[in-house]
């Protein structure tokens, strides 16, 4: 699996803000099933586009996330097993 | 008689599907559970140009057929025929957000897939348009193969036409409806994305206003800042603004009460209707306004789309105890009352996450323990000032709130390490578009729980308040006996008092635990009763109320009585409700269990160290 990962892929956890991003692979292998199947409902998928945008205010958790027209918010942990690569 | 044929509207959440399913059917609804779960069910009638009646059904919001949580289970058994209390609908109205197709089409593809007879309602088309979006429906309907109908249900725009379509779609000969195929998820996903791109016309990437307030709503200082000004004037007001209204209720059933007193000769029989049903029944509709305006800021922080941001801001700190932000709103709702309270836990998808809340709902200091807290508060605590602007008695009074709070966290985080034990839920949901809920909906959401509240005030409170009256009246005392040793919940009080004995609780408040299980507040009139039947050439009242308690009670018993009801469970309501919710009688019982050794340390423990004290 992790061939999959390009090396300049990153977590979303680790993306800054306003930064829009593509995902490269989703570590679906991380996430439990009900998880896993709640990511894909709400479009997360590879090649999908994204953008961070709001930070809860304790532990800069949760993260709220665009993901093609919706906004959604997700824990930290599960962002981590979302790996993007920046759109320059 | 053939039924009527059944229309089921399904859509994802925040689709706009409940103001289309307000705007199609009106008033005419009727709310209802689904047998054996704690679902919802919506119903209401739709009458067709040609006079026609049809039924119509909200299903609960759904992401998909595979469901995440009881709610969307509902949706997909009764689609699939197989729900218990429902028919298979003859069609299906889906609602799409029109703003966000790519997503939402992947549950309709689903939902098309089933081969009911179908029709898509493009739903917020203008909110579409103001976020720069431009639509091709005729493009969208040669794709999806079915019907597809621009709405804005809001301003009840496009109505007409659905209502047509649903006309047409009824009056064709139906095919036989498929099994449920379980496409590929992400099969299906693509296919959503495919069609969204051949459906827009042109799209610039804004979603201005919602963008902007959340900049503000969610910002990592100002969010919380916010969100606690919220929460203040929301206390404010459900205290503020319902006091007229409780005072003109109270001052009715007074006079109601008066007028059934004059009326009926004296006897057992005045005394159950009086004493009984009216006052009992009356104590509890009295606070009928303060759920009605915390409904009403619920349903309007709801409707706007602020909720979730709620939940967002609050996840992190409600994750430290084992809780998901989704509990806040729920945990909230107990300030008024834990039955909606822990009604409003069925938003949480992960059970445990759920059953912890329910279970600690109660420890939040609900309103009807407010008359108790006052009535001890004002006999027992001197009204002097410690600096400016904070009294004792108010100090006291924030200190019992914070005791139930702290009360509430603490169980909470004991429960996920103990018997709820296992990873929580996580937290995932969808921040949707900020909106103006429209007045109706929010009028006819408030009148649902009013109804719901009476219903339950006509049934269960008036069903206990006369057991309650007849345990307290039977049978009658002799003379030079007292009613509250002689009668049976007398012995039963005497019985109670044994075991409450050790933490300074006396014969008066033994007798009053019993009929405060029916409702709290009812604590203070079973003492004032005790009092006055005792002795009854004393008038009661309130301040003789005082006099009594102050010459009756020690201090350590009072600060004791009061450390009881911040935990105890005392209330029928909410152990039926914690039934209901959880399908049995295993956790109410459990809930009821350690509520009470909660309650019986920390007055056990209030009433030997105020003793030690020298109070």
């Amino acid at each position: 699996m992790n061939a999959h990962f390009h090396h300049e892929s990153v977590g979303l956890d680790q993306l800054k803000l306003g930064t829009k991003a593509r995902v490269q692979a989703i570590d679906w292998a991380a996430l439990d099933e009900g998880e896993a199947c709640r990511l894909r409902q709400f479009g997360f998928d590879e090649g999908v586009a994204v953008e961070p945008l709001h930070l809860g205010p304790f532990g800069r958790d949760p993260i709220a996330v665009r993901v093609g027209r919706m906004t959604v918010a997700i824990r930290r942990k599960h962002a981590g097993a979302i790996h993007v690569q920046p759109i320059r | 008689m053939n039924p009527l044929p059944l229309v089921a509207v399904a859509g994802n959440p925040n689709a706009g599907k409940s103001a289309l399913f307000n705007a199609l059917t009106g008033a005419r609804q009727k709310v209802g559970n689904y047998p054996g779960v704690t679902v919802e069910r919506k119903a209401g009638r739709l009458v067709l140009a040609d006079g026609r009646p049809i039924e119509l059904v909200d299903l609960p919001g759904s992401y998909s057929l595979d469901p995440a949580s009881p709610d969307e289970a509902v949706t997909r058994d009764v689609l699939l025929g197989r729900q218990k209390g429902e028919r298979q609908p003859d069609a299906l109205v889906i609602v799409l957000d029109a703003s966000n197709l790519d997503n939402h089409l992947r549950f309709a593809l689903q939902l098309i897939e089933l081969g009911l007879p179908t029709i898509v309602a493009l739903n917020m088309v203008d909110l579409a348009k103001r976020d720069g979006l431009e639509l091709d429906p005729a493009a969208l309907e040669r794709e999806l193969g079915v019907p597809v109908i621009e709405t804005v249900a809001v301003r009840r725009r496009g109505i007409a036409e659905l209502q047509a379509a649903i006309d047409d779609m009824l009056s064709s000969p139906r095919c036989g409806v498929h099994k449920h195929v379980k496409s590929d998820l992400v099969h299906l996903q693509r296919r959503a994305r495919e069609i969204a791109t051949a459906a827009v016309v042109s799209e610039t990437p804004v979603r201005r206003w919602t963008h902007r307030l959340d900049a503000v709503l969610l910002h990592p200082l100002f969010g919380p800042l916010i969100l606690a000004a919220i929460m203040f004037v929301m206390f404010q007001a459900v205290f503020a603004w319902s006091a007229a209204p409780m005072a003109w209720i109270g001052d009715a059933v007074a006079w109601f009460s008066g007028v059934v007193s004059n009326a009926m000769p004296p006897g057992l029989l005045r005394s159950l209707v009086v004493d009984g049903a009216i006052a009992g029944v009356g104590a509890v509709i009295t606070f009928l306004p303060q759920i009605l305006v915390l409904f009403f800021f619920i349903l309007l922080l709801e409707g706007t789309g602020y909720m979730v941001r709620a939940a967002f801001l609050m996840d992190r700190l409600m994750h430290g105890v084992g809780l998901s932000g989704r509990a806040f709103i729920p945990l909230l709702s107990s300030f008024a009352c834990a039955v909606p309270g822990i009604m409003a836990t069925r938003t949480i998808d992960d059970p445990k996450d759920r059953l912890t809340t329910i279970l600690v709902a109660p420890l939040m200091t609900c309103s009807a323990r407010l008359p108790v807290y006052t009535l001890i508060i004002a006999a027992f605590i001197p009204n002097t000032r410690l600096t400016w602007g904070v009294g004792l008695q108010g100090l006291v009074m924030f200190g019992l709130y914070v005791s139930g709070i702290g009360g509430a966290l603490l169980a909470a985080l004991v429960l996920r390490r103990g018997v709820l034990k296992g990873s929580s839920g996580g937290f995932m949901m969808e921040l949707p578009k900020y909106q103006w809920p429209p007045l109706k909906d929010v009028v006819i959401g408030i009148l649902t729980r009013a109804q719901i509240f009476l219903k339950r005030a006509g049934t269960i409170i008036l069903g206990t308040t006369i057991i309650l009256w007849a345990l307290a009246s039977i049978p009658q005392a002799g003379p030079g006996q007292k009613q509250s040793e002689v009668s049976i919940a007398g012995h039963i009080a005497t019985g109670i008092e044994t075991v409450v004995r050790p933490i300074g609780f006396n014969h008066d408040i033994a007798l009053a635990l019993l009929p405060a299980m029916a409702a709290r507040e009812v604590a203070v009139s079973a003492i004032a009763t005790v009092y006055s039947i005792d002795s009854p050439d004393e008038r009661a009242g309130a301040t003789r109320l005082v006099d009594n308690l102050r010459h009756r009670w020690s201090l350590p018993t009072a600060l004791a009585f009061l450390a009881w009801f911040v935990f105890a469970p005392q209330c029928i309501s909410t152990i039926a409700v914690t039934r209901r919710e959880t399908n049995g009688w295993k956790w109410p019982l459990f809930m009821v269990t350690y509520l009470f050794v909660l309650a019986y340390l920390a007055a056990g423990a209030t009433y030997w160290i105020a003793v030690a004290a020298g109070l």
